[in-house]
């Protein structure tokens, strides 16, 4: 079967800066894709070449079977965009802004209320109010209806819950989640390491590059190392005594616990044994699966010593 | 207030007109601990560190920070206090060596302390080569750290950090959090806010606020375990949603 999005070697160059360095991807129909990766990675870079708002340097990329640079029109009929940057209009109401771009489409929202239904009853109370006075997450809501509004075959979603609380978060991920049911393909990006697992599959990028594509599952059985979760009362001393230990790889701090990557065939005992011999008390060591950050972090490390 | 506390909140409350903003909260935050004060929007976080950095005086209840009263003292208190938000701490159009001179200044540091603290900063953050350029042309990265140095500038006893950290990668991420451990590690009390989960978590306790009132509180692990979730973002979405 065609695929929903394919993109073989896209770069994009600003002047000297390399945006997007030769991006390879393709994405299933139907598919729910997420581009994870941080601020000035390329994610939006490449969102407007697949929207068709801005060209490539080089490189070819179709949505939808239409080429983006040939056939922009074709496109941006099929395709539904939600920026990064709030984008509807603040001064129309949520049903004004609701109705222009089902206009703007030549449909009604009538047509496509069975797509947008679930989302709609949540923003309905708030119809009448003007846009920009809506909380973030309410502003998200309607954004996803509107961009849904005509049906689009793809869904392109840029950083559509940052800034937005952990609430609002997890709702909109289980709107998407449901969305599958009506076979749209979604690409969305994230800065948050922790969403990646709410996709089928995801992209790791930094510096406009793929670091990695692969399920949530499979990136994360693909960190081989031994990796372990430790803590004691003493935090911050812990991470410089285990810095000089000489089973250490690295270590990282993950919140609570500090992330101990260890050279092959270390005994969870000498790392103990260290940290008692070092003072430290309430030790804590279990062996853990690898996170995505983990990874990201691991193949950050890789790409800068190339 | 014993001297091992830095901030002490007894009741403290705001209201708007009908509207109670800040209900009667109390908590306590100890010398060198990284706070994490967290809420979602609207759940009244902003009027409450308003209050506790001397910029808006409680309707009831008192607050102590580093030693000085919140209502009586608001001076002191931002003689004693740091405060970094992403956004809006440096200014961009300054290079790092004016920015670090017009908040030692503001600070009331003499030219001598500048210079010093000016060279100390430059050689820790490993930006001397840059002194001269202008901050609007960094990295977000590299613009955090220095902020925080900034923040740090005139030795405060508490850093108040706004939302410190979003949209950076995760390694640079975690080389501001490392100047954060260490900044608490030699005694500065550092208070947090942000609706990032993740960030939460590398505090050392956390509060959350929902309508108001602190709803909980506790070490990250504590709350976890209270709550039934294997993260932070479990916790906060279980006590959001009632």
């Amino acid at each position: 079967m065609q695929n929903a999005i394919k993109i073989t070697g896209i770069s994009k160059f600003f002047g000297d800066l390399k945006a997007l360095n030769d991006i390879t991807l393709d994405v299933a129909p139907g598919e729910r894709f997420g581009l994870i990766g941080p601020d000035g990675a390329g994610k939006s870079t490449l969102f407007k070449i697949l929207t068709t708002l801005l060209l490539p340097t080089s490189g070819q990329a179709s949505v939808a079977g239409y080429d983006v640079v040939k056939d922009f029109k074709e496109i941006r009929r099929r395709v539904g965009y939600m920026p990064g940057k709030f984008s509807l209009y603040q001064d129309l109401s949520v049903e004004e802004n609701l109705h222009f771009f089902a206009t703007i489409f030549g449909t009604t929202a009538k047509a496509s209320y069975h797509l947008i239904e679930e989302i709609w009853v949540q923003i309905e109370p708030f119809r009448k109010r003007r846009a920009g006075k809506l909380s973030g997450g309410m502003k998200q809501k309607l954004a996803l209806c509107c961009a849904l509004v005509h049906q689009p075959e793809v869904l392109f979603l840029d950083e559509p819950t940052t800034g937005v609380d952990a609430v609002s978060r997890r709702e909109f991920w289980e709107m998407l989640k449901r969305l599958k049911a009506h076979g749209i393909t979604i690409l969305v990006s994230t800065p948050y390491m922790d969403e990646a697992s709410l996709c089928e599959r995801i992209a790791l990028i930094q510096h406009g590059e793929i670091l990695s594509t692969d399920t949530p599952q499979g990136i994360v059985s693909s960190y081989k190392k031994p990796l372990y979760a430790v803590r004691s009362d003493q935090f911050y001393q812990l991470l410089q005594d285990l810095r000089k230990a000489e089973f250490t790889e690295k270590v990282e701090p993950f919140g609570e616990y500090l992330h101990l990557t260890t050279k092959p065939a270390v005994q969870t005992e000498t790392i103990g044994n260290m940290m008692e011999h070092k003072g430290h008390q309430h030790i804590l060591i279990k062996p853990i699966e690898a996170t995505i950050e983990d990874v990201f972090l691991d193949l950050m490390q890789t790409e800068n010593a190339v | 207030m014993p001297a091992s506390i830095a901030i002490q909140a007894e009741n403290l409350t705001k209201r708007f007109g009908d509207f109670t903003a800040v209900d009667a909260i109390s908590f306590e935050v100890k010398k060198g601990e990284i706070f994490g004060f967290l809420g979602a929007n609207g759940a009244g976080k902003t009027t409450a560190i308003r209050m506790l950095t001397g910029l808006s005086r409680p309707t009831d209840g008192e607050a102590f920070v580093a030693g000085f009263d919140v209502a009586r003292q608001a001076e002191k208190i931002k003689e004693n206090i740091g405060y970094m938000s992403q956004k809006f701490s440096l200014y961009e159009d300054l290079s790092i060596r004016q920015n670090i001179r017009f908040y030692g200044g503001i600070y009331g540091l003499r030219s001598k302390a500048i210079k010093e603290k000016t060279a100390q900063i430059l050689k820790e953050l490993n930006l001397e080569t840059y002194a001269d350029q202008v901050v609007g042309s960094l990295p977000l990265g590299w613009k955090q750290k220095l902020a925080f140095a900034v923040s740090n500038v005139h030795d405060p006893a508490i850093v108040f950090l706004d939302e410190p950290t979003g949209g950076v990668d995760p390694a640079t991420r975690r080389q501001f959090w490392e100047m954060i451990y260490a900044a608490a590690h030699a005694g500065r009390t550092i208070f947090v806010t942000t609706h990032y989960m993740d960030e939460a978590e590398y505090c050392d306790r956390i509060s959350i606020m929902v309508a108001g009132k602190i709803e909980a509180m506790g070490s990250p692990g504590e709350l976890k375990t209270k709550f039934g979730a294997t993260t932070m973002d479990e916790v906060f979405v279980k006590l959001a949603r009632g």
